[in-house]
Order: C-alpha cells, then structure tokens, then sequence
C-alpha cells in the first residue's frame, strides 16, 4: 500500500460486472455517488441496470430512480440480457422510483418549489427493500423537466447529500454532448465530483469503439486509460488489456507442431505456454501448418480449438481429408472443436468475448486461428491491436499452445498488421514464403525466433503433397527471400 | 361542469413552503367557487406510495383529477394566474388586486 492511502482508506464495492471490477480495482466506492458520463446510446441504462441486477445475486438489493423511461418500457427492455426485473421486483430485491415525465398532464410552475417529495420516495424505497445499492438514470433530463435550472441545480445537490446519508453506493449516469468533449452537460459532475466515469461510443474509421474509462476516483486507485467493452447477451463486459497480468511462464514442456520435421528446426517441437506466429502469403501453406498442428495435437492425446476466420468448416474438413485426417470424426469424439465465423459478422470485442468463452467452455490443449489477420479489416488499428494483446494474453494464461497464422498482403513476403502488433508478444515466428528460383516457384520455410530455445535457422524448402507438408534442405543458393526479392547467386559462391 | 373539482396537493411535512401553498391553495379557491370542490392534501412522508403512484418528484404538487384534463402544479402556488389557468377557472373571476405579484 502506498502513503497516499495510509490512514483513509477506501472501501470498494464490487459490482460483478466482468472486466469493469478489475478496470476500477476492486468495484465502486462503497457508499459514495459515482458519475457515469456518456453520449447517446453508449450504454449507460444498462451497466446502471447491470450494476442493481448483479448487486441482487449478491445479496445487495437497489433501487433504480429512473428519469427518462417509464418502469414499463426499462422492464421490457432489459428483458433481452436475461435480466427479470418484474420477478426481482415480486422478490423485494429491486424497486423503482418513477421520475419518468408524464406526457398527458398539462403541467405548469406555479410558485418556488423544492425535490423533498423525490428525496422521501428515494428514501422510502431504499428502505422498503433494504437497498445497498441505487441508480440514478439519468440526471440530466431532470434539466429539460423543469424550467429553473438554478432549483434543479440545488436540489440535485441535496439528492446527493441525501444519498451520502442513506450510506448506499450509488450510481448516477448523465448525458454527454460529445465523446471528447465537456465531462458532463449542464455540468452535472460538480455535484458528485468525487468519482467520474466516461462511457465512450467513438466513430474511428466508420467503426465504432465502445471504450470506458474511470477519470477520476477521489482518495483511491483505478486503472488509467480507456478500455474496451462489448454489450453481449449477458449485458456489458469490460476488457481490461492492461490490467491482464502478464504472468510470463517459462515452461520448458514442449509439444509437436504435427511435423516432425518443423520439430526438429525449432529444437525439439514447440513450447506448451507459448505462441506461434505463422505467417505467409495466400498458398504457402499456413492452413497445412494448422492442420498439422491440430492434427499431431490430436495424435499426442490433447484438446484442440481450431477457429477459422478464412475458410468455411466444409472446406477445412475437405482439405484435411485430403491430408488424410477426419476432422469430422475428431469432433464428434471431442478430441477437437472447429470454429468457423465470418470476422464481419460482430465488432472484434465480441469476436474476443466468443473465442475466451470457446476456450473456457472447450477446455482445449492447444488453440490455432486460421487466420488472425482476417480480423484485421473488423476493427481500427488500435482495437485490432488490443483484441491481439487481450487473446494472446489470455491463451498463454491458460498454459496452451497457440498457433496464429498470417496472411501478408503481397505475396512475395511484406509485412501485415498482424506481424506489426504480435511479433513481440510471441515466443515463435515462423516465416512462409514463396522463393522463385530457375524459373520455378518454390516454397520457403524458416524458424525466425523460438524464445528460449536453439533452433534451425536455415530456409528450408517445404512441400506439400497428398501425405501434408515435409521439409526438405535449404535454399543453398538464393538470397534475399525473407524480404520479398529471392535472387539466385552464381553458383560458385555457395 | 359536470364534475366537481377534484384537488390532491401533495406536500411535505409541515414545512413552511407547504404551509404557504396550502394558504395560498384554500385562498384561492374560496375567492372562486367556495364549497364547489374536494381536496386532498397529501403528506409525502406519510404516504410515500402516494407519492410514487403519482410520480411527484417536486414539492408542493397540486393534482387537478377532474374535470379532465388532469393537470399539474408545481411550487407554493403564489402565481395565482398560472394557479387559475391550470385548474381551468375563468381568471375574471377572482380579486385582481391580490398580491400575488409581489
């Protein structure tokens, strides 16, 4: 614990939303009011009723003060995450308090006025279900209710003060004009400014990018930054990237890439904690490469998850049937679980949340994707590029092997995204390449790096045949193929 | 009119805000139509679900159930115009040279 702590330590309430208790280190200030600030549409109705759903499962029941929309309509809403607030309501675990404008009364201001009536429904309710947590959603269209502002400012001071006294941890969301903008409108922030959470909904390059960020926690620590988060089925998840523990294993067990051969190049087959980038040109024969490591995987008695982003389960079957493996049969002993998705069909987030989700539920040894540049057109360069730190870092979490392809976008070697973003973070590199030589095409493979480990640092000629892939010797007398340009050398020098 | 007047004023406590508008409420009212209508006054922190079931967030409110259309009103009720026009009686009717401009 650091001094800055010492003596007035802060309690944490945590919320049992996934990713967002580790991005806030430890939940929400137990007892305290924190702002949730966002745009339209960026998700704030529904971690404000995440936050009461959860808090219910826990033990903690809430009450929701909405000011938009009707009880009925959040109700029905909600309904799609699986959330059962009328059921909830019937247990006494959550209750409304209904601020939602009534569109058919004629309504007029005659005369000073004060929000005592809404501070004793609160307090009434909060004590009616014995209520540890409460959301306000959202406060800013209290602002367009009533015609003075400088009342309502006052008054939503004294909600607060009211809230600090009924010792509940509270939740307040509001409105922002835009992403990057003013923290809140109307500057409602000054009213809870002890804590501040920016929910963002951003356009980059015509994608959006749902990020969240804690700006501020007065007293006590948070993780800096914006995260990601998807709103899936189950309601919304937070992808903590930097606060994934890196936890650097240095297993020396190794496992078959499903060729002896490769085995022998990288000094005894691959490790078990580690990643292997395996990148190429369209043709080289990266999905070979998966299908001999699912394959021989399969063969030493493991589990293997195999998602492909590039060809259709059809097609992946056929071409390893052609090798002579039934993939088909495989799957269904349970000795393999093949994952086809086309990468356009959900935002990279999901695409993480689903392929985490395979890996937990599938439990496999080793886990291939064929290939992971085929998600690099699904997100901007930045998401792509925490997507990648977020999967790696998970897979080697789970002590497996992991076998990532890459397809370069010209054929005679270059270098994709993919490599730009993940080469540092795997243990192994493997290169495919194509190598033009006396007219002929050939191809090319080499051991670029195997972290902690001797290996075979030759091009080797690969070939494919109906029995799979074989190595052969190296390229004696070309030069220049791992950057794209192989040119034959005199004989004379060797 | 057909139906009476039907009032429900919701207020807090015995907090002078509340005190004035339900003075302010009953002088008015006297002035217009006095023994013509039925009142409710409501204590928030008595009857909370009151509150709740009618949505009042400020106080003091002051419900006309009837005649429709139902209408609302907020604060002390010293604007006596804006108090007469929404409970919907002809404003020639009462004393114009009250104070409730001051």
């Amino acid at each position: 614990m650091t001094t800055s702590e010492r003596g007035r330590k802060i309690e944490k309430l945590l919320t049992g939303i996934e990713g967002f208790d580790l991005v806030t280190n430890g939940g929400l200030p137990v007892g305290r009011s924190t702002l949730i600030a966002g745009t339209a549409g960026s998700a704030k109705t529904v971690l404000a009723m995440q936050f009461l759903v959860e808090g219910t499962a826990r033990g903690e029941n809430g009450v929701l003060v909405t000011f938009e929309e009707t009880p009925a309509d959040l109700r029905r809403n909600v309904l799609g995450f699986g959330w059962d607030v009328a059921r909830l309501e019937a247990e006494g675990k959550l209750a409304f308090v209904d601020a939602s404008p009534r569109a058919d009364e004629e309504r007029l201001e005659a005369g000073a006025y004060d929000f005592s009536a809404l501070i004793a429904r609160i307090g009434a309710a909060v004590r009616r279900v014995s209520a540890k947590r409460v959301a306000l959603d959202s406060i800013g269209s209290i602002f367009s209710q009533f015609k003075d502002t400088a009342i309502v400012r006052r008054e939503l001071h004294r909600i607060a003060t009211a809230l600090k006294e009924l010792s509940v941890t509270a939740l307040i969301t509001c409105e922002r004009n835009d992403d990057y903008g003013d923290i809140s409108r109307h500057g409602v922030e000054e009213f809870v400014a002890d804590n501040v959470i920016l929910l963002r909904n951003a356009l980059e390059d015509e994608k959006r990018r749902r990020t969240i960020e804690v700006l501020k926690f007065r007293g006590t620590r948070h993780q800096k930054g914006e995260f990601p988060f998807s709103v899936t089925d189950n309601g919304l998840i937070v992808i903590p990237l930097s606060a994934i523990e890196l936890k650097q294993k240095s297993g020396t067990l190794r496992v078959t890439s499903g060729s002896t051969e490769l085995d022998r190049m990288c000094g005894g087959g691959f490790f078990r904690d580690s990643i292997i980038l395996a990148s190429g040109s369209t043709g080289t024969g990266k999905t070979l490469l998966v299908t001999a490591f699912t394959a021989g995987g399969i063969a030493a008695g493991e589990r293997c998850l195999t998602f492909c982003f590039e060809e259709s389960r059809g097609q992946f079957f056929r071409n390893a049937a052609g090798w002579g493996f039934d993939f088909e049969q495989l799957e269904r002993e349970g000795h393999l679980q093949v994952i086809t998705d086309y990468p356009e069909v959900m935002p990279l987030e999901d695409h993480l949340i689903r392929m985490k989700q395979a890996i937990i539920d599938f439990k496999p040894h080793r886990v291939a994707v064929d290939s992971l540049s085929a998600l690099e057109r699904v997100g901007t360069n930045r998401s792509f590029r925490e997507f990648v730190i977020a999967l790696t870092a998970f897979v080697k979490d789970q002590e497996m092997a992991g076998l990532f392809t890459s397809t370069t976008p010209t054929l005679f070697g270059g270098t994709s995204v993919t490599e730009a973003h993940i080469s540092t973070i795997c243990d192994s590199i493997i290169l495919l390449r194509y190598v033009e030589t006396s007219g002929e095409m050939r191809r090319g493979l080499t051991v670029l790096k195997m972290r902690g480990s001797a290996h075979d640092k030759e091009i080797r000629e690969f070939t494919i045949d109906g029995a799979g892939m074989h190595l052969g010797d190296a390229f004696r007398n070309v030069a220049g193929i791992i950057v794209g340009a192989p040119t034959q050398l005199p004989v004379s020098t060797r | 009119m057909i139906d009476k007047l039907r009032l429900e004023l919701f207020v807090i406590g015995h907090s002078p805000r509340s005190k004035t508008a339900v003075d302010n409420l009953r002088r008015i009212l006297d002035s217009t139509m006095p023994g013509e209508f039925d009142l409710k006054i409501i204590d928030v922190l008595e009857q909370p679900q009151a509150a709740e079931d009618s949505n009042i967030m400020a106080t003091p409110t002051l419900i006309k159930r009837a005649p429709a259309p139902v209408s609302r009103l907020l604060g002390d009720l010293s604007a006596t115009d804006t108090v007469l026009r929404g409970l919907g009686i002809d404003s020639t009717v009462p004393n114009k040279d009250d104070d409730d401009n001051k």
